[in-house]
């Protein structure tokens, strides 16, 4: 028992330093890494993987956004131009997940996200 | 700047669905609408999940679907991760880390296309 509950917090430290890493290097939460490794190593049902990955991921961008914060790379008046915004519709998002298949919005999210990288690959 | 907060409105709707997508859509806002370079967009994305995350898992919380002890432990023992991550986007010339995130939106539109399709699958079936 004891055992099995190390093993438990160790998985869920490599998960958490996997999410810090992406989540420190891309500026994002860390989720796309998350996400994957609860439902394949702690098999999490989907809806609680993304619950409790964005519960981490308060943390985790918190940490990071201090980390750069010592670089003096945070612009704060910007991050609330579209955080607060983003607040709105997170409220919004979660409220449609407990009532839509999920299955159409990642198709239409993963478009949207190969636009997104060719249009930076291209301007970069 | 509008656009900057209308994209902010969808980032936090996809968010919610999905569990992901805060940071993916705030970084390219920040650098191709608001002129900012990678390290710094990804920098302030950082600061603007913040309270995305936040008021999201309250509502998942609401729903019944986070584990609050394993959501702790996941983001207390991300701060080596961390510090590792925000090092190296600092010592990364800018084109490199742009083109890695380019590639890193593709990884994510590729999980997703997976979980879609799946979804799909188990929905037609039933």
């Amino acid at each position: 028992m004891g055992a099995a509950r190390d093993r438990r917090t160790l998985k869920l430290a490599a998960i958490g330093t996997a999410g810090g890493l992406f989540s420190g290097l891309f500026g994002v939460g860390g989720g796309a890494v998350m996400v994957p490794l609860l439902l394949l190593w702690l098999a999490y049902d989907e809806r609680v993987a993304a619950a409790t990955s964005l519960g981490a991921i308060a943390l985790v961008s918190a940490f990071a956004a201090g980390a750069q914060a010592i670089y003096g790379n945070v612009d704060v008046a910007d991050a609330l131009l579209v955080g607060i915004p983003a607040v709105g519709g997170v409220v919004l998002g979660t409220w449609l997940q407990q009532r839509l298949p999920a299955d159409a919005i990642a198709l239409a999210f993963a478009a949207l996200l190969v636009a997104v990288a060719i249009q930076l690959a291209v301007a970069s | 700047m509008i656009a900057a907060a209308a994209i902010g409105v969808v980032a936090g709707i996809f968010s919610g669905l999905l569990g992901i997508g805060g940071g993916a859509l705030f970084v390219p806002a920040l650098t191709i609408l608001l002129g900012h370079d990678q390290v710094g967009a990804e920098a302030t994305s950082l600061l603007a999940i913040v309270p995305v995350a936040l008021v999201g898992s309250w509502r998942q919380h609401g729903y019944g679907n986070l584990r609050m002890h394993d959501a702790a432990v996941l983001g207390l023992l991300s701060i080596a991760g961390v510090v590792a991550g925000v090092a190296l986007a600092n010592a990364l010339p800018e084109r490199a880390l742009r083109i890695a995130f380019a590639l890193l939106l593709l990884n994510v539109a590729r999980q997703l296309l997976g979980r879609g399709l799946a979804g799909r699958r188990r929905r037609l079936a039933a």
